[in-house]
């Protein structure tokens, strides 16, 4: 890993030269692992490894689920996982929260991202990986969702692989491509169930690459100052090793997690899902309320804002002629809804990098917190008045804050000064013993 | 490469050959692993089903299914007929009759149903929102159907009237094999 000076690895023994000479891999784990680290990270850098932690934890519950699961009779399987495998319902349990355990983490991960404005130059490839791999847990957690094949799983594949049919002219065949047939099946249970083995792994490989850039560029820190990296004595004042220092600060905040998670898992298991799901999947009733879960619903809140009465649904279904209608334009606000917030690098100007240090910005952001707590309560509810009007508010401020109010406020805030260095910052907290 | 040379090497040649071979191969070897997930020969030997609506009374509905998805045969009631050509044409967000058998035409309640009087409706039962089933039974502001996950509302000729939904209800290639059987597909 190049980026910051730091002692690096030196072979010592006979066995460890003659491995190294051969495959550097001790080396490589031994530079990843001793990256300086500002010393200043506050407890909002946890979730990183919260995530590594949970996305080994579902690879493996799953991979033990995957022993009992039988695609042929789905709901059934499911059921004796529950009843008759040994532990079998601990381990459901455990992978069906750890789902929502993910999902929390990586919205606390990127909302952390957002504040600090992690994704600023040069960590703008860090902060592309990272929404790529929260598609693709969005994508495991939807295809994980329909295996047990109960209503709500049923409904959820019909709805979303619906957003597909969407698309002007090559919808339809696209969705039976999807599907393997004319409806949500079992040929579809089939596919799913392969591709939510599959995704994980690629998520395991996008992780190493995020790893790898923000261990190129170092990592962000509470302050948005950098490292300094004159001199090795220099890198010494701001940083510490990530071994021991922050493996350690970062195992005891897992610890924390995982109490609660553990209490969720053992007293509240079925809190977080919906009862319908516990219904075998059946084409001819839809429940009364198809509702996505939980980790879905600002989206789901976009996507269907967007009705007929909207003027700019009118006004984009008049440019293209009409072939942009209510139903597509709904789904390109969804997908867009994550795409500009993957843009964001670009469309702040603010050359100030922390939130901390912009007051202005700050306001602006807790708003746009809030607006991602009120899409979700908006997903959750009938779509109906005044749901639906509020769900557009709540969409249209998503949007702004990315496109309109991010750019301008670059150009028009006047920040305070950050401190010089981050050893500034730290020994203002942390003021340093006289030496004796 | 092109120093001199206005005409390209035999060099310059042998590389766009290679590369357009290889893409060739490339695309053959992916082909039938994107194919495979259309449907396969059994899903599509499914296609077509006879169906007895002898029982059905008037002002009810059999909902049959068929391609994994519910058909709504439905007998209506003279009110409910009436309803929908009552229903002036500028009312409709959908102008189209989306009818597999009367391809083209304008929405009007006759271009929706399978017999002249406008009795029998025969529709494919999934939202065109995103594809839920509509609730039944004079549901809705408009007396037809109302589909629960996104509040559209669709009229008694299961016309789109109001909410995402872009179409009307899809009516299916359909057709009387004699007066108490409908042959789907």
């Amino acid at each position: 890993m190049s980026g910051i000076p730091h002692d690096k690895y030196e072979p010592k023994s006979k066995a460890e030269k003659w491995l190294h000479v051969r495959l550097p891999i001790v080396g490589l784990i031994y530079d990843t692992i001793m990256i300086p680290t500002p010393k200043n990270l506050n407890w909002m850098w946890i979730w990183g490894i919260v995530l590594a932690f949970t996305l080994v934890l579902q690879i493996i519950t799953g991979v033990v689920l995957a022993m009992h699961y039988n695609v042929g009779d789905a709901f059934r399987s499911v059921e004796q996982i529950m009843r008759d495998v040994r532990y079998g319902w601990l381990i459901r349990y455990v992978h069906m929260n750890g789902a929502s355990l993910f999902f929390i983490a990586v919205y606390l991960h990127i909302f952390r991202g957002l504040y600090y404005g992690s994704y600023k130059s040069p960590r703008e490839v860090t902060w592309i990986i990272g929404m790529l791999i929260y598609l693709a847990m969005m994508a495991t957690g939807f295809l994980g969702y329909v295996l047990p094949w109960g209503q709500m799983s049923f409904w959820g594949a019909t709805v979303i692989t619906g957003l597909f049919g969407a698309i002007p002219g090559i919808g339809e065949s696209v969705q039976a491509w999807l599907l393997g047939g004319p409806a949500v099946d079992t040929q579809a249970l089939n596919r799913f169930f392969s591709l939510h083995y599959l995704l994980p792994f690629v998520i395991v490989a996008l992780v190493a690459l995020h790893i790898w850039a923000f261990h190129t560029t170092g990592n962000s820190n509470p302050t948005g100052v950098e490292v300094r990296r004159g001199s090795k004595a220099e890198v010494e004042k701001d940083t510490l090793p990530f071994w021991p220092y922050f493996v350690i600060k970062d195992l005891y905040a897992l610890v924390v997690v995982l109490v609660v998670f553990a209490a969720v898992v053992g007293f509240m298991p079925n809190f977080l899902g919906e009862p319908d799901n516990y219904i075998l999947a059946n084409p001819l009733v839809t429940p009364p309320e198809i509702v996505p879960e939980w980790y879905y619903l600002p989206f789901y809140a976009i996507l269907r804002a967007f009705t007929d009465d909207v003027w700019a649904v009118q006004f984009a279904g008049f440019i293209s002629g009409g072939i942009i209608d209510a139903k597509f334009f709904g789904v390109i606000a969804m997908f867009g809804s994550i795409f500009v917030m993957a843009l964001a690098p670009w469309l702040d100007t603010s050359k100030t990098r922390s939130g901390r240090y912009r007051p202005a910005f700050r306001f602006f952001f807790w708003i746009l917190a809030f607006d991602f707590m009120f899409l979700m309560w908006l997903g959750s509810r009938p779509a109906e008045e005044p749901y639906s009007s509020l769900a557009l508010v709540g969409s249209a401020y998503w949007f702004g804050y990315f496109l309109v109010i991010l750019p301008l406020l670059g150009l028009f805030e006047t920040p305070k000064a950050p401190p010089e260095t981050i050893e500034a910052d730290f020994d203002s907290h942390y003021p340093p013993k006289p030496a004796e | 490469m092109s120093h001199a040379e206005e005409k390209g090497t035999r060099r310059d040649f042998l590389y766009v050959a290679t590369a357009s071979t290889g893409a060739v191969a490339v695309g053959a070897a992916v082909w039938p692993l994107i194919d495979q997930m259309n449907a396969s020969a059994a899903v599509e030997a499914l296609s077509s089903k006879e169906v007895d609506i002898s029982a059905i009374d008037r002002g009810t509905q059999l909902t049959v299914k068929w391609q994994g998805k519910p058909i709504f045969i439905r007998r209506r009631t003279e009110e409910e007929i009436a309803m929908g050509r009552e229903t002036a044409l500028t009312d409709l967000p959908d102008p189209t009759s989306q009818n597999k058998n009367k391809w083209a035409l304008d929405a009007s309640d006759a271009n929706r149903t399978l017999d002249e009087a406008g009795e029998w409706l025969v529709m494919v039962g999934v939202c065109t929102h995103l594809g839920c089933i509509p609730l039944g039974d004079g549901l809705g502001d408009f007396g037809g159907w109302f589909c629960p996950c996104h509040g559209s509302h669709y009229d008694t000729a299961g016309r789109i009237r109001k909410g995402p939904a872009p179409l009307n209800l899809l009516v299916p290639v359909n057709a009387f094999l004699s007066d108490t059987v409908v042959k789907l597909g």
